[in-house]
């Protein structure tokens, strides 16, 4: 199983990301509160390079008991990255994509070993 | 500027790069062979208003040049003269080659950059021939101007026609016709029918004139004459009372772009055009195709109904509908079943044209076409560039003008 190198931990700040290239395989890795996650980064809408595109907070509807409308907010704890080419979304957590939760990207065990952390491109 | 934090490519925000944004499809272009047949984007856009200031010196009226130049701050990136809309394609920063694409560098000195941009996009993702539009000026069919509109598209047609298409062998266009002045719509034909590059006329569909008014009837026979089509292109206008009544974007795009071409191909078809015109080809762009077996089911059942409604017609709509030609873009592709019905019924392997829609938000790669399982290799060329080649006379037959080395 080929072990890449991603970055020194100390390097990798929180909310940062890295893209590692293993062959013709492209791997975007995570920070994200604590954890580390790593897909594939090719878009299942049209391949886009869906990892490299900005991390946004998920928007919800605010509605009052009543099921009136009283506007919308970024959620607290659900982020997810949006592919720069045409906006899908993907849960940085699952690597689900948002608008439809069956599809899911590629996802790749994160490895620490000593002060580095690597990818496990398989 | 600042913008998410991320590596993007290894792209600072001071280089962005159309090339490395596109690296996906460039790869995606060498592993289908792109090189090995051409390849036409029949509705593909550059930002007009970011060459304002050079646009604005082809107005002819001094009085309206001095009031759009003054309105407009040096290098501005656009004129108060132009019309504006209310609308969020870039997502709130989610696609951020809106932001960005100012920071993008040409090589100084060499070809328009509007150009030179152009043909960077093209190059990534295997398009040998792009007919270009502008991008704010879809929106002049409802500037409250009319003069405004006329000098204003004529001023853009000519920067467009001298600055680039002349120079451009890849880059061919359909110009702007200022449609709310039928007899100024029948002078740019006559004025820029036969310039380089020049390959058919476009009507910006969102606007309030119905395409069957005698006045525009010379128009059409001189566009038949002429061999040249003439295409619709959709877009939204959140101000019409209709589509005010929607709150977000997402229903504001989905439905206008496809509202009045809707008007326009009902009055087209239903007021006899096609058989007045049957030689003037008509294409119809970025609605995407599942409005196209819904308008055909539509018609061809309340015409077997009402036939004394549509006495010009001696055909059923749809029999019509397929004689035109259709763009592909925004292709709608959540269920591939229908999308295989839809393109069953509009013979696409012959009437079927491909378009990406770069660089707007919502654009389709070749790949959408080339990917389908259920298309012939032959099919897939023809919708590709072949169905093109023909209804544009491009002769470009096999050869590869971009670069899928
Ligand atoms: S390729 Fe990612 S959103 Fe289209």
């Amino acid at each position: 199983m080929p072990e890449v190198f991603v970055s020194r931990i100390d390097d990798f700040a929180e909310g940062d990301r890295r893209i590692v290239f293993h062959g013709g395989l492209e791997i975007g890795v995570f920070h994200w509160q604590g954890t580390y996650y790593a897909y594939e980064n090719q878009c299942l809408h049209q391949g886009g390079p869906c990892c490299e595109g900005v991390i946004m907070h998920k928007v919800e509807d605010v509605l009052a008991p009543d099921k009136t409308w009283l506007g919308q907010r970024f959620s607290a704890d659900e982020a997810h990255f949006v592919c720069p080419w045409h906006g899908y979304e993907y849960d940085i957590r699952t690597g689900e994509c948002v608008g439809n939760r069956k599809l899911r990207l590629k996802s790749f065990e994160v490895l620490r070993r000593g002060d580095d952390l690597y990818v496990v491109a398989s | 500027m600042e913008i998410q934090p991320n590596d993007f490519r290894r792209m600072s925000v001071e280089e962005f790069d159309t090339t490395k944004l596109l690296a996906h499809a460039s790869k995606q272009s060498k592993e289908r062979g792109y090189e090995r047949f051409p390849i036409v984007d029949v509705d593909s856009h550059h930002y007009e208003n970011e060459s304002m200031p050079e646009i604005l010196e082809y107005l002819d009226d001094p009085v309206l040049k001095q009031l759009a130049t003054a309105t407009a701050r040096p290098n501005a990136k656009n004129a108060r003269i132009l019309n504006t809309m209310v609308g969020y394609q870039d997502m709130g920063g989610r696609i951020p080659r809106y932001g960005l694409r100012s920071f993008e560098k040409t090589p100084a000195g060499q070809t328009q950059r509007d150009a030179a941009l152009t043909k960077r996009w093209m190059d990534a993702v295997g398009v040998d021939v792009a007919v270009l539009f502008p991008t704010p000026m879809l929106a002049l069919g409802v500037h409250p101007q009319v003069e405004v509109e006329i000098a204003l598209s004529r001023a853009y047609n000519r920067w467009l026609c001298e600055k680039v298409l002349a120079h451009e062998k890849r880059l061919v266009s359909m110009l702007y016709l200022p449609f709310n002045d039928p007899d100024a719509t029948y002078q740019f034909v006559k004025e820029f029918g036969e310039k380089k590059g020049v390959v058919g006329f476009l009507i910006t569909s969102t606007r309030y004139r119905p395409v069957h008014a005698n006045q525009y009837m010379k128009t059409y026979a001189l566009l038949e004459e002429m061999g040249l089509p003439i295409a619709f292109h959709g877009s939204y206008h959140w101000h019409d009372q209709a589509q005010g009544m929607l709150n977000r974007f997402i229903s504001v795009h989905a439905l206008g772009f496809v509202w009045y071409n809707m008007i326009h191909l009902a009055n087209w078809v239903i007021n006899g055009i096609p058989e007045r015109f049957p030689k003037l080809k008509v294409i119809w762009l970025e609605s995407g195709l599942a409005w196209i077996p819904f308008m055909m089911q539509r018609f061809d059942n309340e015409y077997m109904m009402r036939t004394s409604e549509a006495p010009a017609l001696k055909k059923l709509p749809s029999d019509y509908m397929r004689d035109m030609y259709w763009a592909s873009q925004p292709m709608e592709i959540t269920d591939m079943g229908l999308l295989q019905e839809t393109m069953r019924v509009i013979n696409a392997e012959t009437q079927l044209v491909y378009s990406s829609d770069y660089p707007h938000w919502d654009f389709d790669l070749p790949s959408t076409i080339y990917d389908l399982p259920f298309l012939s290799e032959t099919a897939k060329r023809n919708i590709l560039g072949g169905n093109a080649d023909r209804l544009f006379n491009l002769k470009l037959g096999t050869k590869k003008l971009a670069n899928v080395a």
